[in-house]
């Protein structure tokens, strides 16, 4: 017997749209409005305007640690963009874009980084997540609301983000392989920022891209310039209108980079060097896409300074209302008794009652 | 003799049996290029080279598994788990591997790793950045749980923990990884593991702790000396598993009345085994109810209510003046 070649079901494809010197695919580029482009615009703008709002209120002590988006805001919206709604979304620690497109407050970040657990609150019929920290652990959750939504009967999809270290934890392909078997309606956004702290992707796996590994369970995988506002949207679309039609799961790949620290703890200077981040900083995900919208006429130097005063205002309203907030919430540790059970065991509340008593005395 | 924070004596300790061992390797994420998030492995990496100084995937199941393997084989795998509350993600392969393998190859096998990481409350961090969750550990037979609690303490200890033939669990306080140095000595110093040490001497209470919480409970020592004039003993355990159960039972023999402080949540935590350990070997011998503080059955806060929760000098010495107010 001659040895023969397995024919495989997919091929990854990478799609590019608008590249970093601004040139545009005409015929790979989506049909979008005019506000839903703008829209896209504001959240860019106010999730890096935030970003660097909290390094800030970092530094100076007023909120705690907290990992940065920088530079990955196209590959944030634009693939929550493509949900509506009444789709889920599970965020891992670093999508503060993604999650204020997706109804979560200024506010609720900075109380949250504060060290204020009431930060983690969800607001009413907003089918988000909270974040979560141990990494990659919530993309199987991802899963299991893909199959609950086939349960259900709806034709919803579950959108789970996750970095680029991610896809080394057993769980990641736990969860990719599940979803094929299951044919769960389930988006994997891998954010490929090259750095999971000082590991560099070249050093987190010997395999050409992310995306293929997808391949070996059975499920697409493609890869995106994740710098690309467009070429993230219409991968994600796709997904998305695949999965509603139930054909099944998606693993995307957005090429993107961590412009800045991998949290407020770290120090890229060990493992980075500058020409590296000059580099990439030329490819960043804004500039590009301003020039595309300006190209378009949708958008102006005076109508950018004017957004980003309002951008400026909106933030420095939500600092000071969650600074308030978290005045008030100062005496509060006794609700750290809160939460941990429907009902509270007798034994717990023994403990609570102690704690006040205590507490009042302290 | 050398004035160390922690994370340098830690540091020493690594370089010096590495020098001399040749078996010895250490991995785990961020821990060659970046020297640790903390700096632990700071310059392995230049002095010792990747073969033995390893930045793995981000994968802590695969960082224990491989280490299980190359225990078996004849190494010394020294492996770092960034913050205790990733550790859950290699539980199996420690629960099920190398806790096991001696038991189960009936002594042809056995697993000589250490698993480092830092954990505890104290630093204003992320959630799953300062839990104390010693006791799924010291739970578990066959593996062994120590608790460094200063610069020079840890050196030691890491040296046995590396020379010791099972694996043990080496937990980091990193509330006090910079916070106090102390005299390292510069030659090589092993302290056993499973053996406590009584850090101050008392007749009238007994005071035991570990970790982190030495801090607050040697404070706490302090006061009822100054202001009570109660002269306490004050047990600093190193090894939650194996527990040095004499030296806490002939302390209690002799003062009658104990308090347990541990960070780590109330319910079947270490206290309460040295609670049931004391009441086995020194019920005869006691004055007062044994009394423990410690952590409540709550995940810990975020930072903001971190400090309500931990516990300190001030209620430490609220329930050991309680024990001793009781009159037998
Ligand atoms: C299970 C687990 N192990 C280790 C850590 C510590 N840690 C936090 S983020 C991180 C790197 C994550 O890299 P990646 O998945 O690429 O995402 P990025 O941070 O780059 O967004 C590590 C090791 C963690 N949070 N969870």
């Amino acid at each position: 017997m001659p040895r023969t070649t397995i024919d495989l079901p997919y091929q990854v494809e990478h799609i590019s749209i608008l590249d970093e010197d601004g040139n545009l695919d005409h015929d790979l580029e989506p049909d979008l409005s005019e506000e839903f482009l703008l829209r896209l615009h504001r959240y860019m703008l106010l999730g890096r305007r935030f970003d660097e709002r909290m390094l800030k209120l970092q530094r100076q002590g007023r909120i705690g640690t907290f990992a940065p988006i920088q530079g990955q805001e196209a590959s944030q919206l634009g693939s929550v963009a493509a949900l509506r709604d009444s789709d889920w979304m599970a965020p891992a620690f670093r999508e503060s874009a993604a999650q204020l497109w997706r109804g979560q407050s200024m506010e609720s970040f900075l109380l949250y980084y504060g060290g204020y657990f009431r930060g983690g609150e969800i607001p009413e019929g907003i089918r988000n997540l909270p974040v979560a920290i141990p990494v990659g652990t919530q993309i199987l959750h991802a899963v299991g609301l893909g199959y609950a939504i086939k349960v259900h009967g709806q034709d919803d999809v579950a959108m789970v983000f996750f970095g680029d270290g991610a896809t080394s934890e057993g769980d990641f392909h736990e969860a990719v392989n599940n979803a094929g078997v299951f044919k769960t309606p389930t988006i994997f956004v891998c954010q490929n920022n090259q750095y999971a702290i000082s590991i560099p992707r070249s050093h987190q796996t010997q395999a050409k891209t992310l995306a293929q590994k997808a391949l070996a369970y059975g499920v697409p995988g493609i890869q995106t310039d994740g710098n690309d506002i467009l070429a993230v949207y219409v991968a994600a679309i796709e997904a998305v209108e695949r999965a509603r039609a139930g054909e099944g799961p998606t693993l995307i790949e957005n090429v993107t980079y961590r412009l800045s620290v991998h949290t407020t703890a770290d120090d890229p200077t060990r493992y980075r060097d500058e020409e590296e981040v000059a580099v990439w900083e030329k490819r960043e995900p804004i500039s590009r896409f301003q020039r595309y919208l300006k190209d378009k006429g949708m958008l102006t130097d005076n109508a950018i300074t004017a957004l980003e005063d309002e951008i400026k205002d909106e933030i420095a309203e939500a600092v000071d209302k969650a600074e308030e907030r978290m005045e008030t919430l100062k005496d509060e540790a006794i609700t750290m008794f809160d939460h941990l059970y429907a009902e509270r065991p007798a034994y717990l509340e023994e403990q609570r009652q102690a704690f006040a008593a205590h507490w009042e005395k302290a | 003799m050398a004035k160390m924070t922690m994370v340098q004596a830690l540091n020493l300790a690594l370089h010096q049996e590495m020098e001399k061992d040749d078996a010895i390797l250490v991995l785990g994420e961020d821990v060659a290029v970046d020297g640790g998030v903390f700096r632990v492995t700071e310059g392995l990496l230049e002095k010792y080279g990747e073969l033995r100084v390893i930045d793995t995937p981000l994968a802590e199941s695969a960082i224990i598994g491989t280490a299980v393997g190359m225990a078996i084989h004849g190494l010394k795998p020294v492996c770092e788990i960034q913050f205790s509350g990733f550790s859950y993600l290699a539980f199996h392969q420690l629960e099920s591997h190398a806790a096991r393998m001696r038991w189960r190859s009936r002594g042809a096998y056995h697993v000589p790793l250490v698993l480092r990481t830092p954990y505890g409350g104290g630093v204003r961090a992320l959630e799953h950045h300062s839990e104390s969750r010693e006791s799924y550990y010291a739970h578990t037979p066959g593996l062994k749980m120590v608790i460094p609690s200063s610069p020079r303490n840890a050196r030691a200890l890491l040296v046995s923990a590396m020379r010791d033939p099972d694996p043990v669990v080496f937990f980091e306080p990193k509330s006090i990884y910079r916070a106090f140095r102390e005299e390292v000595p510069d030659e090589e110093e092993a302290l056993p593991i499973g053996s406590a040490q009584v850090v101050r001497e008392g007749n009238d209470l007994t005071l035991i702790s570990y970790g982190a919480m030495m801090q607050p409970t040697l404070t706490a020592a302090d006061r009822l000396a100054e202001e009570d004039g109660i002269q306490a003993d004050v047990i600093d355990l190193l090894s939650i598993s194996p527990l040095d159960e004499e030296t806490c039972v002939n302390s209690v023999r002799k003062t009658g009345r104990v308090v347990i402080v541990n960070e780590a949540p109330r319910s079947f935590g270490p206290a309460a085994e040295v609670m049931a350990r004391l009441i086995e070997k020194s019920f005869w011998y006691l004055e007062a109810p044994i009394r423990r503080v410690t952590g409540y059955d709550v995940i810990i806060p975020l930072f903001a209510y971190e400090q309500a929760y931990l516990p300190d000098a001030q209620r430490i010495l609220r329930v050991a003046r309680e024990t001793l107010d009781v009159v037998s």
